[in-house]
């Protein structure tokens, strides 16, 4: 679904999460931030683009062990930052797919 | 003389070396097996335990009794590979040597990984079923339990057989029913997940039989740590679930030479190919079952089938030809709902669980995402095949829903 988001075409999914990693860019990030209700600060940029790394180079979002153990976020801090869902969210304002918990 | 060496002798090792030793010439492939000890456990049964429904004996058997002529066993800690020298270390202090490896180690919980988790009330009133020694302990609290809180946790993904601990519900509310005290027990189900399971119709589903159960659910629960003093699990978000009986599912791990030999991810499991299971840092190392970074349940099925296809690749591969088979995520897995029925679900890296048909001549057919008696059959029928089919690498008279042309029948 083809969608506008900080002024530009965006293609998302029926949640809302990106299908283009490739069409994000940080006024997408904020746009997309707003919408669940938060602020980007730097610390939160400096999450995002870990998870934007590491889905680059993995073709997997990260699970939330993962940006704690590899990106070398605390998982408590993640917690404050992206309330209640952290992985879920940090992935939807990175523009990366739902991470899923694997079946 | 070439060596196959294959580390670990569970579900993977077993059927890995049972389908290659046929295909591969005697005087041209030795092939060697390691385990740390000499008794397979049939994990899946390790669910019917703690209910008194099997015992020991049911899933307990030597490994060498499903380890063909022309194998060699060896019992030895797996200590280090080295990938570079194609060697791998064993405790004892003898190095092995490869031309090609399989990783088959499986994964296993790792109770540590949770602060407070193994306190004082570890085995007392915090408990797990992930191990045989586990199962009975449970079995024991189990018998002695009074009523109360009864909570199944399950501390992160990805954990082996990922419904288990849903069918430990399942069996503990129809448990509780017999015992004529189920009024006198809350069940709680708490998870890191957003819902009762991963995929939207299945977690649709199975939250439904939660509900139609009476059985609490606690969802976008991540653990911080176990609070031993107070008997409650504390969240990363500082909510907190009070048990009198909790059973968890521990984090789970690929085992630490994994990490060691620097093989392994942030769960020490190897990464490899989707579809060939190959090591994606060395073209003479393949991981299978549980030890691998599939995204896919970690299952004896999925275990089944993956080495099917491995079987087929590792021919071409020896001969330098291009691998021309390719794992499709194939897994399907019974969920134990209690009182005589069981859930089937059956699904694959494209597929999400359905609900359907699932044809199988004599017994079937099973019907995909619905509580029947007939899947339960299929569970308990499970054990005996995995015993004397299954490991001896023969087919499971299961058909591929989506490879082979037994489609499955999906009622739309
Ligand atoms: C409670 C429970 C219920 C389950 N239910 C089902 C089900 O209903 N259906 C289903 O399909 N699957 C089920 N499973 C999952 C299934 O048991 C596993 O997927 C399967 O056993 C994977 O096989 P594997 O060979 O990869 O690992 P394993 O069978 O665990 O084998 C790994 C082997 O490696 C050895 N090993 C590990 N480290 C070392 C070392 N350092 N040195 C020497 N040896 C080592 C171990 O001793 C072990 O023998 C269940 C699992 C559990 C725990």
């Amino acid at each position: 679904m083809l969608v506008t988001i900080a002024g530009r075409p965006v293609h998302v999914n029926e949640e809302g999460f990106l299908t283009d990693a490739g069409e994000w860019d940080e006024a997408v990030a904020a746009a997309l931030a707003a919408d669940i209700g938060l602020t980007l600060s730097d610390e939160h940029l400096a999450v995002i683009r870990f998870v934007r790394r590491d889905f680059a180079e993995r073709g997997t979002s990260p699970t939330l062990r993962r940006v704690s153990s590899v990106g070398g976020f605390e998982i408590k801090r993640l917690f404050v930052l992206f309330p209640k869902k952290p992985a879920k969210k940090m992935s939807y304002v990175a523009g990366v797919p739902k991470p899923i918990g694997c079946v | 003389m070439k060596h196959l060496l294959v580390l670990g002798a569970g579900s993977a090792g077993t059927m890995t070396v049972n389908a290659l030793r046929p295909r591969l010439a005697q005087d041209e492939w030795r092939i060697t097996l390691v385990d740390r000890d000499d008794e397979h456990h049939y994990q899946p049964g390790y669910l019917f335990i703690p209910f008194g429904h099997y015992r020991r004996d049911d899933v307990v058997k030597p490994r060498g009794r499903f380890v063909p002529e022309g194998v060699e066993l060896v019992l030895d800690e797996i200590d280090r590979i080295d990938p570079q020298a194609c060697t791998v270390s064993l405790g004892s202090g003898a190095v092995l040597a490869y031309d090609e490896l399989v990783i088959a180690t499986g994964t296993a919980p790792r109770p540590d990984q949770t602060p407070g988790m193994l306190g004082p009330e570890w085995r007392r009133s915090v408990h797990e079923f992930y191990t045989l020694e586990g199962a009975l302990a449970l079995a024991e609290a189990l018998r002695t339990f009074e009523g109360g809180r009864f909570v199944a946790h399950l501390c992160e993904m990805p954990i082996k057989c990922p419904v288990a601990p849903l069918e430990l519900l399942f069996l503990a509310d129809a448990h509780f029913r017999e015992r004529g005290m189920r009024d006198a027990v809350e069940l709680v189900y708490v998870t890191p997940l957003d819902g009762a399971f991963t995929t939207p119709l299945a977690a649709e589903r199975l939250a439904g039989m939660l509900e139609q159960r009476g059985i609490a659910l606690e969802s976008d629960f991540v653990v911080e740590h176990v609070d031993d003093d107070a008997k409650a699990l504390v969240s990363y978000d500082e909510r907190r679930v009070a048990f009198d009986l909790l059973v968890s599912v521990p984090v789970n791990m690929g085992a630490d030479f994994v990490a060691r030999s620097g093989l392994g991810d942030e769960l020490q499991h190897v990464s490899v190919d989707p579809h060939t299971m190959r090591s994606h840092q060395h073209a003479n190392v393949f991981a299978l079952g549980d030890a691998n970074d599939l995204p896919i349940s970690k299952a004896g099925s999925a275990t089944h089938y993956s080495v099917e296809v491995f079987a087929d690749n590792f021919l071409d591969h020896v001969q330098g030809r291009p691998m021309r088979s390719a794992f499709d995520g194939h897994v399907n897995c019974f969920v134990e709902t209690g009182g005589g029925k069981a859930v089937l679900l059956d699904f694959d890296y494209q597929t999400p669980p359905q609900p359907g048909r699932y044809p199988l001549p004599g017994i079937g057919p099973f019907t995909l995402l619905e509580e029947t008696a007939t899947n339960h059959a299929g569970k308990l029928m499970f054990k005996w095949l995995y015993w004397h089919v299954l490991l001896k690498g023969r087919a499971l008279p299961l058909p591929k829903a989506r490879r082979g042309n037994a489609p499955r029948e999906v009622i739309p």
